[in-house]
């Protein structure tokens, strides 16, 4: 079975953002991850393939850089990166779908494994794009995954439940928290890591022209929340506290 | 005369969303500064008698979709019956909302149609003409405004419980044309669904959230946090650490890797408060915080923080609302 992963690489959780002086979000100095909902698609990618043979391919959008998370992908179990830079032009998720379904149509694929967010500027919207324009059947926030003979039978969270789904092989899966424990690489795995193939394409190796990579919204401006004020503690023994936080709710805020 | 101004109508076991709503009365507005109509689509298996709503709420015309195919949400029949119905009638917005019904036709529809979408707004506004969609990005650590100059439908999710409601008018009706839905061959087999019963509101959706973290110190405390969820009519919610230590499933994480939540009020127990909890609860209309430490990082973005031990302070904030009820 081979599986491919699209994986992007996000600012960390912790980071603080700001602005640089073209009112863009800053991204010198930020340390970087694997989007966390990616990182659980490469972990059910390695052990889909450690049941079934076959291979574990990780795909990314994105510049240089991009090559530090697509290694520690490699370091744990998958077997080769490909690494497509838009070359410092603007993209929107029809274009980053655009160029991900390029690269993952020119491959041999079973299975197509995406997260179901990105947690930083990402829209959930990705995966979709790639699934329809790749024209497979899609299952989003999977969080149980059973791989069997030309289908796949997906347990995703609905509102208020979950449903069990099963669709034909080749699809499109994306991964939601509870669907593993992502393994951490191991010393070897960071070694071998090194020897593997990491690829690195631009738009002209994948056949694509300008005009097919034009992206359909446009940013107007970027800008950070105004803080928020802060608020006070309510002193006193707790059932005094008590009493007037519930005399604040309703007589300040006038929410209850 | 475009097609119009659309809104999907999302409903769960025969009733509208809340956010349907919300959709409606900001779509309204929009309407009627471009002079089009307001439409609403509304897909399922028996949903007619939902179009009587819709026409309170404003929409000018009911497009219906029946059929037992549409009997449960699969991407393909949605997605299929959907696009086609855009394709028929070219409107130059479609509007649905953040759910996890929504985000996912969203965006396969606006593939197949191929045009922009933007996910997760908390604001659209026309200017010079132009619709300006407002989003928050890096977890609510900024904001991005963005427009889709050419593409139409213009296509966008709205994040639930943030944009008002306007009130119904009754007796307002709207047209209802039924369409045979095209759902095409659909791929994805449903085998089995398994639904918690709650009687407590959808985390997204409530007007109030009580929230436990690692401070609750075990899964059996969260009854109490159920008890005062029950007094207020409100939602249960808990941070990563508590999910992460069994004591809650993760369809309660709130959170940058859980739901992202905007009530009037978020009562915060025993959550430090980490960048990442504020990031699923930061848009909250008021913050209440209950922490046995002053330095948490929760007092710096709460409204009213009590410095205390939870299990002596929540059993009295149940008491006080209860007495405050009981008053009416
Ligand atoms: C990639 C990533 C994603 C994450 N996503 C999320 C997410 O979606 N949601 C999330 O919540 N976290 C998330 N986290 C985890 C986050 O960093 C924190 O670890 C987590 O929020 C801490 O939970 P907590 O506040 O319950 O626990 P703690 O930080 O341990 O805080 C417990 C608090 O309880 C107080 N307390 C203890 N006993 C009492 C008592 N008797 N009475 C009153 N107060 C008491 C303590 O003073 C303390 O402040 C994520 C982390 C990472 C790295
Ligand atoms: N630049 C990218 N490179 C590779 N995969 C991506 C990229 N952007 C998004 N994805 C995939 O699509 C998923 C959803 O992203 P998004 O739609 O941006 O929230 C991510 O979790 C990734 O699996």
């Amino acid at each position: 079975m081979n599986i491919v992963v699209m994986l992007k690489q996000t600012f960390d959780t912790e980071a603080r953002i700001t602005l640089d002086e073209k009112g863009k979000i800053n991204r010198e100095g930020v340390s970087l991850i694997i989007n966390p909902y990616d990182e659980f698609a490469v972990e059910e990618g390695l052990r889909v393939k450690e049941k079934s043979k076959g291979e574990v391919t990780v795909v990314s959008v994105g510049e240089a850089q991009v090559q530090e998370a697509l290694r520690q992908a490699l370091a744990m179990g998958a077997d080769k990166a490909i690494l497509v830079s838009p070359g410092g032009m603007e993209v929107d998720e029809y274009v980053t779908a655009t160029i991900l379904a390029r690269v993952i149509g020119s491959l041999q694929y079973d299975l197509i494994l995406a997260g179901w967010r990105a947690i930083d500027d990402g829209s959930a919207q990705v995966a979709a794009r790639v699934a329809e324009i790749l024209g497979l059947p899609m299952v989003n926030m999977v969080t149980r995954l059973e791989v069997g003979e030309g289908s796949v039978l997906a347990t995703r969270e609905i509102e208020g439940g979950n449903e069990v789904v099963e669709v034909p092989l080749p699809a499109v899966v994306t991964a939601q928290k509870g669907l593993n424990e992502p393994r951490y690489p191991t010393m070897r795995g960071i070694m071998q890591a090194k020897k593997k193939p990491m690829q690195k394409m631009t738009l002209q190796d994948l056949g694509l022209d300008a005009g097919q990579v034009v992206p359909k919204v446009r940013a107007v401006k970027y800008y950070l929340p105004p803080p928020r004020k802060p608020g006070r503690i309510i002193p006193g023994e707790a059932a005094e506290a008590a009493s007037a936080l519930v005399r604040a709710l309703r007589e300040e805020a006038k929410i209850i | 005369m475009p097609g119009g101004i659309w809104v999907y109508a999302e409903q769960k076991d025969g009733k509208l969303k809340k956010v349907t709503l919300e959709l409606l009365s900001a779509a309204r507005k929009i309407a009627d500064e471009q002079k089009e109509e307001l439409c609403a689509v509304l897909a399922g298996r028996d949903v007619a008698g939902l179009a009587g709503t819709l026409g309170e709420y404003g929409a000018d015309k009911v497009y219906l979709l029946q059929s037992d195919a549409l009997e449960n949400y699969t991407t393909d029949g949605y997605t299929s019956a959907v696009t086609a119905l855009v394709r028929e009638h070219q409107p130059s917005v479609f509007l649905l909302g953040y759910t996890v019904l929504g985000r996912d036709l969203a965006a396969h529809v606006a593939q197949r149609l191929d045009t922009g979408l933007f996910t997760d707004c908390v604001d659209v506004r026309l200017e010079d003409g132009q619709l300006v969609f407002k989003r928050p990005i890096y977890a609510g650590k900024a904001f991005f405004e963005g427009v889709c100059p050419e593409a139409r439908p213009v296509m966008a999710t709205v994040r639930p419980n943030v944009l008002p409601v306007n009130p119904p008018q009754a007796g307002r009706t709207a047209q209802v044309i039924e369409v045979s839905p095209q759902p095409g061959s659909i791929r994805q087999i449903i085998r089995d669904v398994v639904r918690q019963v709650s009687t407590r509101p959808e985390l997204t959706e409530a007007d109030i959230i009580v929230s436990g973290g690692r401070g609750m110190k075990g899964p059996e405390n969260f009854r109490l946090l159920e008890e005062l969820a029950d007094v207020l009519g409100a939602a249960v919610g808990a941070s990563r650490a508590a999910v992460d230590a069994g004591w809650a499933p993760h369809s309660m994480q709130v959170g940058q890797t859980g739901k992202t939540v905007s009530p009037t009020l978020y009562i915060a127990c025993g959550i430090s408060g980490a960048i990442q909890h504020l990031a699923g609860m930061g848009s909250s209309k008021y913050i209440v915080a209950i922490n046995k430490d002053p330095e948490a990082n929760i007092f710096k973005v709460a409204d009213y923080g009590i410095v205390g031990d939870l299990f002596e302070v929540v059993p009295l904030l149940i008491q006080e609302f209860k007495k405050l009820k009981e008053q009416g």
